[in-house]
């Protein structure tokens, strides 16, 4: 597992069934102190699910969430309402989470108030220091969101989601929404917050390109599953999975020529095929994959994939 | 079955085409007209596109890639007011009526749109929105219109193609529903396909799929492209051309390679070098500070100027487009050192 600090996050065995649909299956990770953990995925892949599930947003079927060493999966309403003060979301749509008719100046006290922290003036000292940090003047205060422009808006969202000054920030699809400038700015701010602040960062992305900048460590999911996870370096220097391989391939830009294309879809989740999920596209499933799940296999270096093409590897 | 004509029989995919450029765009500008008197959206676009060839349309929301292209499709606001001449297959289209327009372009233009759910008819089915077409482009009756559609889906990649025809566009997932549309540009055999954000939506092993469908089209019917991103590396790997746009200007135009390697712009350097993860890992994206200006709100001289690094005295005067190396470029400091 991982050296030095214990985690901030661990996450064993997690599961979220909604009847007979799948959407997140045994996923298992950890997040370290300070570190950026990402999932990528395409539509469908369970990503943004296991966000909500990590913070207990909706609830799961099954598994265990560790936060700051207690288990978050067992707490009580009351004690979840004080914990969240340490965990905080940025979602994809800066238009959609700001409540339009709330100040900058109440987008940023109430979460300090609603957790009980500082005084109404510290609280106020505080809401125009974080918008110093994210780049705003003080003069946004008393704006309202729909004055700003979406990369702004996405800064005071950044803002609103320090006030508490969390040791979890989940970041579903930060940027998604932006033009690329602008998304640079915004994603260099991130970078610059969590180094200040030391954050821990749960990053969930469909864009490979933007995860290698921001992640550490990076989980690939299909289908519900976490299919490979390992150190950014070897996600992208050396991918295990024919899923992560072709997810690669299909990033433009990079190796044009030799492409390698994936047929098909990914399936619905309602009827997910068997033994391997990715096998009906993938140009190297044989017998076998059809009829056995592959596990997780430890691949050195804190990478693993679950491949039935990765046992001669392993074996050899 | 149903019997079918084969392509074959529908003539010559480009039947009122000569040897010059399928599309060119000369001096275009489009403002809009409100109270006020005349806003200008965009000003003095050039280029053209010849038979075989992929030309990006590139740049930011708000840049006005859009609306050039809806100015060549006809699609333009009433009130814009158009100058500049449009030329399809050498024939002037802009400054037509809608009906002589249609009557000069229906068959030989193919839309393919970022959102199919809206382009496409929620109601009917996806066999009725094809025949028709047909039949009324190039007068097919019912069956050999329906054998032709068949035909068309088959040559998108899309299976069970007697099911589809069948069914509603709410049926089919996004990678489903933009082949389709792309069935649907290309079954009256035009010479120019226009395509806007064709795969923004969609997820990257869809994108891909759909990107090298269009390729393969392009490639076996000679078709011209018009292709509006916002991605430059889509560009540089499937564009022979670009032509980068900013607050209503033609700012570079290159080939699809040079502007992603040999960028000439400050602005075009300025979103190559904020794409994350281009040419390996960084510790620092280098972002564009400031936002586009909108409309109404463009400054005097050189619209990038208050945004740009190198601006000076000299960047208050509106620049030409000029050569650099091998592009054309709007500036007085154009950048030439190579991206690391």
């Amino acid at each position: 597992m991982m050296s030095g600090a214990s985690p901030v996050l661990e996450v064993l065995g997690l599961s979220k069934f909604f009847k007979a649909v799948k959407a997140v299956r045994n996923v298992s990770f950890s997040v370290a102190r300070g570190k950026t953990f990402g999932i990528v995925g395409e539509s469908g892949s369970g990503k943004s699910t296991t966000a909500r599930l990590v913070l207990r947003l909706i609830e799961p079927t099954s598994g265990d969430i560790s936060f700051r060493g207690r288990d978050l999966s067992a707490m009580r309403p009351e004690e979840l309402r004080r914990e969240r003060r340490h965990m905080q979301m940025i979602f994809q749509d800066p238009f959609g989470s700001l409540n339009g008719r709330m100040t900058v100046r109440e987008t940023l006290t109430e979460p300090q108030m609603v957790h009980g922290i500082g005084t109404p003036a510290s609280r106020v000292e505080t809401a125009s220091g974080l918008l110093a940090e994210v780049g705003l003047p003080t003069a946004a205060l008393d704006r309202f969101p729909h004055e700003f422009s979406g990369g702004q808006r996405q800064r005071i969202a950044i803002a609103r989601a320090l006030a508490t000054n969390p040791e979890l920030i989940v970041a579903d699809e930060p940027v998604s929404a932006l033009d690329v400038s602008v998304q640079a700015q915004v994603l260099n701010l991130l970078r610059d917050l969590q180094e200040r602040h030391g954050t821990t960062m749960l990053f969930i992305s469909h864009d490979l390109r933007v995860v290698q900048f921001m992640c550490d460590e990076i989980a690939v999911m299909y289908l519900g599953e976490i299919v490979e996870q390992g150190p950014r370096e070897r996600i992208y220097g050396a991918p295990a999975h024919p899923y992560t391989q072709a997810l690669l391939a299909s990033v433009p830009g990079r190796g044009s020529g030799k492409r390698t294309r994936l047929v098909g879809e990914i399936p619905s989740a309602h009827a997910a095929p068997s033994g391997c999920a990715f096998r009906t596209r993938c140009p190297q499933a044989h017998e076998r994959c059809a009829v056995e799940a592959p596990v997780m296999r430890q691949l050195g270096d804190g990478q693993q994939a679950a491949c039935h093409l990765l046992d001669k590897a392993v074996s050899a | 079955m149903n019997t079918y004509v084969p392509s074959e029989a529908l003539g010559p995919p480009h039947s009122a085409v000569g040897t010059g450029p399928v599309l060119e765009v000369e001096g275009l500008s489009l403002s809009f007209r409100n109270e006020g008197g005349l806003l200008p959206i965009v000003t003095d676009i050039s280029f053209s596109i010849g038979r075989g060839e992929a030309v990006a349309l590139v740049g930011e929301s708000g840049c006005g890639k859009s609306i050039t292209a809806s100015a060549v499709m006809g699609l333009a606001p009433d009130n814009a007011v158009i100058t500049g001449e449009i030329r399809l297959n050498g024939q002037r289209i802009s400054g037509l009526s809608p009906r002589e327009r249609r009557k000069l372009c229906g068959r030989h233009m193919g839309f393919i749109f970022q959102e199919p759910m809206t382009a496409l008819h929620p109601t009917l089915t996806i066999g009725r929105q094809m025949t028709d077409t047909l039949s009324h482009n190039l007068g097919l009756g019912q069956r050999a219109a329906t054998g032709r559609a068949v035909e068309l889906l088959v040559k998108v990649g899309i299976p069970r193609p007697m099911d589809i025809l069948k069914g509603y566009v709410h049926e089919l997932s996004g990678g489903m529903r933009q082949r389709v549309m792309i069935a649907l540009a290309i079954s009256c055999g035009p010479s120019l396909i226009i395509a806007d954000e064709p795969t923004t939506a969609l997820d990257v092993t869809i994108q891909a799929q759909v990107l090298d469908l269009l390729e393969d089209m392009r490639r076996e019917l000679d078709l011209a492209m018009l292709f509006i991103t916002h991605d430059l590396e889509v560009v540089g790997d499937f564009c022979d051309r670009a032509v980068v746009m900013y607050a209503g200007d033609v700012v570079e135009r290159a080939t699809g390679r040079a502007v992603i390697e040999t960028p000439h712009h400050p602005y075009t350097r300025g979103l190559i070098d904020a794409i994350p993860a281009h040419g390996g890992a960084r510790h620092r994206l280098t972002p564009i500070p400031g936002t586009v200006p909108p409309v109404g709100a463009w400054p005097e001289g050189c619209r990038f100027a208050p945004r740009c690094q190198r601006a000076d005295e000299q960047c208050r005067i509106h620049p030409r487009l000029d050569a650099v190396g091998v592009s054309v470029v709007r500036c007085w400091h154009p950048v030439e050192e190579v991206p690391a």
